[in-house]
């Protein structure tokens, strides 16, 4: 009795909340049918937004991957002063607005900032231009790759590559060949994990982007600016791009619940 | 201290790492550190600096006007219940996903990961959809702080479920068989044996829960329909930026800054207590 | 455990992982923003948030000219205030098109645009229009003017002058038919305090504003003429009226110092009677006399869409913009700032 009670509740709490809203937006971008989707799948604006996301994303990925795993072997093979305040530090984009960190990008790389006359005397421009952009989705992913690596190098332990040590391998050897193949799973995972994250960053972006369609518009900044466009043709538009970034999440959600026991099990 | 992802059930680890800096990886902390500088702490560091750029006064007159007290009393007001709310139902939820068998769970596994992995603008054009003005249901939230709490469960919904799912998964039933063989009822069995065991998860969860609550923007910036009713601190603070009032929208955000540390300090201590009771 | 298979699996890792790196820097390459924005034939346009639809179909006509043959834009839209503070603080502009001079006059004092960008006839102003009263299809709240919103229960839509030149077109609207003819200043805060008193939204554009008003909240939205026509020409249900005392709003348009020789050529066509009867047809007011509208989709009647307005002030007769945006719109001490608290 009890049971059927409260698997009513978690199923109803569930579906209202996440899946009923889900459907009425697939809902409301077919509306009209196939045609318009398509046409606006084919606007170059979207096109040119898609292409801009999709390369912020997997540079952003790249990036957080590439130092998530080198910080974490740092952090579970080493013992260094400042460790705490390490981990501390990649914790912290969690717990910031992504609007106060598209204005602390600003603070420090903007033409007025800490570092604003240096960039500009070089001809650098980091904000309201695409390097704004990655730097303000590599932060709001940073803990991914990171926390997700770290469990299992700790559980895996140092024996393999003591051992490894022991017979003469580097450690270069040592981390391609025994590290790496043990966090595999559990680095797919966060790859995968940052990825639907950078893809789908708003808040910090929209401080730090002109949004300039073709040149700095996100997919996401289409969304936007679409919405606050008048009639049919704009709402097609943003319905659809709201539909395709919903479609890729359902993707990457699948790919992770594949991942899940995998992980689980190294 | 606050995990991104739910702590992993608790093994014993293999041999601790007691490695001490070799050349290599000394240059790999340097490039570490230096990173993390760039990336992490100039910004934030700048944004303290520059909230008390004209004096603490001026940073106090910033965060204690009418419209600055009301955001933040939203922001983390509505933060706090969507937590507790959280904390209940994602508990729940992860019970029936873990303890029960129904056809089609696998699916409610799936939708859960939805807000998580779901762009914070479609979740806004998601909610609207619902409960804006061409709702299929006639509820029209546009505007209310309803449609903002709203706003801030749908983003939140999995930090506890999927805190708590990885411990509920990991018990051992033998202590709960135990007890039920000695006449504890299911109640008594949930309060004094599964509680305790999950309530680090729960803590945990509720803090990330409470982060990202705190500084929600792109679900919440449609539905909230630009009232002062409903505005939240990041579209305060985005306002602030945008009308070049710098330094009030930096002490609005040192602010939050230090409420977040505040509550996930605390909630991590809870934690420590409740896990060294286990 | 298969190790060959072991060892293809992760060989096509890093192979796609090296291969989605170049296509990403390939791509990144060739659609740099430098690379777009140094070819002489874009242009980056700054504009204010109402005008891109106008400003999309006077690009769209330059390029078929011979001035503007090959001729791209990269346009950003959004509020006026902000979008002056944004290429200031370096966003790429060659053209900027705002909604009033002081925004532009901010750009030139940071040294990105030529002092004397005002200098011409017109003062650097290319289109004009009016503030006008938008309401619900209907007219609902049977709303005929000035005095009919600052009933209680009438809650108003505006923008918020912090970031939105709107805004300050329609504040200024609010206060100037308050004046009167006897320049009664008493009566003017008076009606003011009365008009923010019922304002229920401040958006951060006369876009957003327009937005919110649409999708459901307040009775009355404050904005431009074009504005309430090109929302109605898209179908909208809104309805709108001109008031008989109202402000003339006068939206310039400048080009940088770093600008290519096509962003002038672009300028002097939005001045002619072909760019002029563009702007007409999108609902703005032309500043070329010799420009008529005939048939302007949106308008309250299309074959004669900008009726005479009985008493219309402008900028000059309240002294001047600085002498307005000191006495009303200083952050600290002007009469908006004051009235809000």
């Amino acid at each position: 009795m009890i049971r059927w009670i409260l698997r009513i509740i978690a199923v109803g709490y569930v579906l209202g909340l996440v899946a009923l809203p889900v459907a009425t937006v697939t809902r409301s971008t077919f509306a009209h049918g196939l045609q318009p989707v398509l046409d606006s799948l084919q606007n170059p604006d979207f096109i040119a937004a898609a292409k801009l996301s999709a390369i912020v994303a997997v540079l952003a990925v790249l990036i957080n991957t590439v130092f998530g795993v080198g910080m974490a072997v740092l952090l579970v093979r080493y013992r260094f002063p400042g460790r705490r305040l390490l981990n501390a530090l990649i914790d912290l984009p969690v717990a910031i607005s992504p609007i106060v960190i598209g204005i602390a990008l600003i603070l420090v790389y903007g033409q007025n900032g800490w570092f604003g006359g240096w960039l500009e005397s070089r001809g650098i421009q980091i904000i309201f231009a695409t390097p704004a952009i990655v730097m303000a989705t590599v932060i709001v992913a940073l803990p991914l790759v990171v926390r997700e690596v770290i469990p299992t190098l700790e559980e895996a332990g140092t024996d393999q590559d003591q051992a490894a040590q022991s017979l003469g391998a580097n450690s270069v050897q040592r981390f391609w060949r025994i590290t790496l193949p043990t966090i595999k799973w559990a680095l797919a995972y966060g790859v995968v994990l940052s990825l639907a994250r950078s893809l789908g960053e708003f808040g910090a972006v929209r401080v730090v982007s002109g949004s300039v369609p073709g040149v700095s518009q996100t997919l996401t900044l289409y969304v936007n600016d679409q919405y606050q466009e008048f009639g049919p043709v704009a709402e097609q538009a943003y319905m659809t791009a709201a539909f395709a970034l919903m479609l890729s999440a359902v993707v990457f959600i699948i790919v992770i619940a594949l991942l899940r026991p995998k992980e689980n099990q190294q | 201290m606050m995990k991104t992802v739910p702590p992993p059930p608790r093994r014993k680890p293999r041999s601790v790492a007691s490695g001490r800096l070799t050349a290599a990886s000394g240059l790999g902390l340097g490039v570490a550190v230096l990173w993390l500088s760039l990336i992490v702490l100039l910004p934030i560091a700048a944004i303290v600096v520059t909230s008390f750029q004209n004096g603490p006064a001026s940073f106090w007159d910033s965060v204690t006007t009418p419209e600055a007290l009301a955001t933040l009393r939203l922001t983390v007001g509505g933060a706090a219940l969507v937590t507790v709310l959280n904390a209940i139902f994602g508990t729940l939820i992860a019970w029936v996903l873990v303890r029960d068998q129904f056809p089609g769970k696998r699916i409610i596994e799936v939708i859960i990961d939805i807000p998580f992995a779901l762009p914070t603008i479609v979740a806004g054009v998601v909610l609207i959809s619902l409960y804006g003005p061409h709702s299929p249901f006639g509820v029209d939230l546009v505007g209310t702080r309803e449609g903002v709490l709203l706003a801030l469960l749908f983003v939140t919904l999995p930090f506890v479920v999927r805190s708590v799912q990885p411990v509920l998964i990991d018990m051992e039933r033998d202590v709960e068989e135990a007890a039920a063989s000695l006449g504890a009822g299911g109640f008594t069995t949930f309060r004094r044996i599964i509680l305790p065991t999950i309530t680090p998860a729960i803590l945990a969860g509720a803090a990330l829960s409470f982060a990202r609550a705190l500084g929600e923007f792109g679900s919440v910036i449609l539905i909230s329909a630009n009232l002062p009713n409903t505005e939240v601190s990041s579209v305060y603070m985005l306002k602030l930026i945008e009308s070049d009032d710098t330094a009030g929208a930096t002490a609005v955000a040192t602010l939050l800054l230090i409420v977040a540390i505040v509550v996930l300090v605390l909630l991590d201590s809870l934690q420590r207590v409740a896990a060294r009771r286990d | 455990m298969n190790v060959l298979r072991q060892r293809r699996g992760r060989m096509a890792t890093v192979l796609t992982v090296v291969a989605a790196t170049a296509l990403g820097l390939s791509a990144c390459g060739s659609n740099g923003d430098s690379a777009a924005a140094a070819s002489s034939k874009n242009l980056n346009l700054v504009g204010f948030a109402v005008i891109k639809s106008a400003y999309d179909e006077l690009g769209t006509s330059f390029a078929k000219t011979d001035a503007g043959e090959g001729v791209t834009f990269k346009s950003s839209y959004g509020a006026s205030g902000a979008q002056s503070r944004a290429v200031i603080a370096g966003q790429k502009a060659d053209i900027v098109a705002l909604s009033l001079s002081p925004d532009v006059k901010n750009i030139a004092e940071a040294g990105k645009i030529d002092t004397n960008w005002d200098s011409g006839p017109n003062k650097g102003i290319v289109s004009d229009s009016v503030v006008v009263i938008a309401f619900r299809e209907g007219n609902p709240k049977q709303i005929k003017g000035w005095a009919d919103i600052i009933k209680p229960g009438v809650g108003i839509v505006t923008a918020d002058p912090g970031t939105s030149g709107s805004a300050k077109w329609n504040l200024l609207a609010a206060y100037s038919q308050a004046l009167g003819p006897t320049k009664d200043e008493a009566a003017a805060k008076t009606y003011l305090g009365s008009f923010i008193k019922n304002v229920v939204s401040w958006n951060d554009s006369g876009r957003t504003a327009t937005d919110t008003f649409v999708k459901g909240t307040g009775d009355v939205l404050i904005s431009y003429e074009n504005e309430a026509i090109a929302a109605r020409a898209a179908g909208v249900k809104l309805d709108y009226v001109v008031p008989d005392s109202t402000f003339l709003i006068e939206n310039p348009v400048a080009v940088t110092k770093t600008a290519p020789p096509a962003a002038t050529a672009f300028v002097k066509y939005v001045e002619s009677p072909d760019g002029q009867k563009i702007l007409a047809g999108k609902g703005f007011r032309p500043v070329d006399p010799s420009v008529t509208a005939t048939d302007v989709q949106g308008a309250n009647d299309p074959a004669n869409p900008f009726p005479k307005v009985a008493t219309l002030t402008t900028v000059a007769d309240l002294g001047g913009w600085s002498a307005v945006n000191d006495s009303l719109f200083d952050k600290e001490k002007g009469l908006v700032a004051e009235l809000r608290k």
